[in-house]
């Protein structure tokens, strides 16, 4: 199985290519992908590009949806936006 | 700025229902352009990370759909549209703001469906998902080793849902289907007529047959402190505390209405009317599979076949489709029936309980007198990214709220893609985004 690394809030963590961000993320251990308007943790719900919840900034680029992002070595995610 | 693209036919949506319409088309000789958010063409319920790992109906459709002649367009987003359906405008999904406009003669819609989601206390919590979210998951790369997993809310997804978590290593706890029991033992007699699906149900059943299925139970709350630790179960009588790492909740599905509201198709019960020949009250425009309801993948595949035929020009062949097509309605009819959500769930949210997840709008803060329109005026539910996607159904459920009229763009989008193709009421696109 080929891996690529990824980086979430400077840690590199290691996923199957071909994983989305998402993917990633979840078995990494990340729980909090974004933070509400008022202040609560969110993560994935609908895991198919419809709720927004898991949005992160992906190599500088705010607001995209880690379950519609795939796995590209080196990129960059910033969680708690 | 954007590119453009022009096809006798445009699809949108590679899931079964587009693929099998774009095969059809394109094998009849027509210009066929299909254009999908994913990476790759599936859909939600074919959706694959390598070609092996896709279910054998898929491969078989998708490779005839790559034979076909049909161009696929992938991670692209239809945001606008307009001239009848002869104008789209898409988002490219690899560089943010990057449009792609399109004109065709004739558009088939495709678009499927979605999660519904029912606020509960506790529902925002992280590793509160959905149970399309589940298989979406572990389709995406998740591993759910170690994992223990609730399974709860409705549906004929919700076996094959715990057949995957259990199948990629999860322990699951608890299988909970808010339907009584007789009504889910009608259904799947019912099924006795339906050779490959019971052959599915008992492999399901056969998968995970430790955990526990019942009937007529539904999550209450879930509690937890960063994530979910445990879910709350009743059947309207009795309590029942689960521990789980993960809490799978979904309610059916409801189709992605929001291409053919914005194109003006008539809408019926919640669904796109259409014809026998899968055309909507837009002539130009056709809608095939979820759009027209919720009935799975084979009846998504024959409605594709009778839309792409009926599109190219051979009516006469979908015709001989009509009467397959005719007997997966029955099982529709069955499967939303069987499946209809019970009182109880409308007052499982608390006051306090955050009904729109964009904007953190809570319950108490919503008067059932309002229509949809002053509930996003006055509370902004439905106003965040989402657009109302994951609430608007839920409200609809709740307080009976029909859906809002559909605006541009149909998601988020960067300012840098704005200058839209004409608006057929005249008004200029700049004054739509002022508009909003």
């Amino acid at each position: 199985m080929k891996t690529v690394q990824i980086f979430v809030d400077g840690r590199p963590i290691e996923a199957e290519e071909g994983a989305t961000v998402a993917a990633a993320m979840w078995n990494a251990g990340c729980v909090r992908f974004r933070t509400s308007v008022t202040g609560e943790p969110r993560g994935p719900l609908c895991a198919m590009g419809i709720c927004f919840e898991c949005r992160v900034t992906i190599d500088g680029t705010a607001h995209r949806r880690a379950c519609m992002e795939t796995c590209a070595p080196g990129m960059k995610v910033q969680t708690g936006g | 700025m954007a590119e453009s693209v022009s096809a006798t036919i445009i699809v949108v949506g590679a899931g079964p229902a587009g693929i099998a319409a774009a095969t059809r088309a394109a094998e009849a000789g027509a210009n066929v352009v299909v254009l999908d958010e994913a990476p790759s063409p599936g859909g939600q319920i074919w959706k694959h990370r390598r070609s092996a790992q896709a279910p054998r109906a898929a491969q078989k459709w998708i490779a005839r759909f790559t034979k076909s002649g049909a161009r696929l367009i992938r991670g692209a987003q239809v945001i606008a549209a307009g001239e009848a359906g002869r104008e789209l405008r898409a988002e490219l999904s690899d560089s943010p703001g990057k449009m792609l406009d399109l004109r065709c003669e004739k558009l088939i819609l495709a678009t499927g469906a979605r999660e519904r989601f029912l606020p509960f206390p506790g529902w925002t919590l992280p590793n509160v998902i959905g149970v399309g979210a589940a298989q979406a998951l572990i389709k995406a790369g998740v591993s759910f080793r170690g994992r223990r997993v609730a399974v709860a809310g409705s549906g004929p997804l919700l076996l094959p849902a715990a057949a995957a978590l259990a199948a990629g290593g999860a322990q699951v706890a608890l299988v909970a289907e808010q339907a009584p029991g007789e009504a889910v033992a009608r259904f799947a007699a019912g099924l006795v007529f339906q050779p490959a699906k019971i052959a599915q149900a008992v492999l399901y059943r056969g998968r995970f047959f430790n955990a526990n299925y019942r009937t007529g139970l539904w999550v209450a709350s879930a509690r937890g402190d960063d994530r979910v630790r445990e879910a709350v179960f009743t059947d309207g009588r009795r309590a029942r505390t689960v521990a789980c790492d993960v809490l799978c909740c979904g309610y059916g599905l409801v189709p992605n209405l929001e291409l053919p509201m914005l194109l003006g198709c008539a809408i019926e019960k919640g669904f796109v009317a259409v014809d026998e020949r899968q055309q909507t009250s837009v002539p130009t425009v056709s809608a095939a599979g979820e759009l027209t309801g919720i009935g799975g993948v084979d009846r998504a595949l024959v409605e594709g076949e009778i839309a792409g035929l009926s599109a190219a020009g051979k009516s006469e062949v979908a015709g001989r489709l009509r009467a397959r097509r005719a007997r997966l309605e029955l099982f529709a009819a069955r499967l939303a029936k069987s499946f209809a959500l019970r009182e109880e769930l409308k007052s499982l949210a608390r006051p306090d309980t955050i009904v729109c997840r964009c904007e953190d709008v809570v319950l108490s803060r919503l008067d059932p007198s309002w229509q949809r329109r002053q509930a996003k005026l006055y509370s902004r539910a439905g106003m965040g990214p989402c657009q109302g996607k994951v609430c608007g159904p839920a409200l609809e459920f709740l307080f009976g709220w029909e859906s809002d009229s559909v605006r541009v763009p149909l998601r988020p989008t960067p300012l840098s893609g704005w200058a839209l193709p004409g608006p057929e009421d005249g008004a200029s696109p700049n004054e739509r985004a002022d508009s909003r």
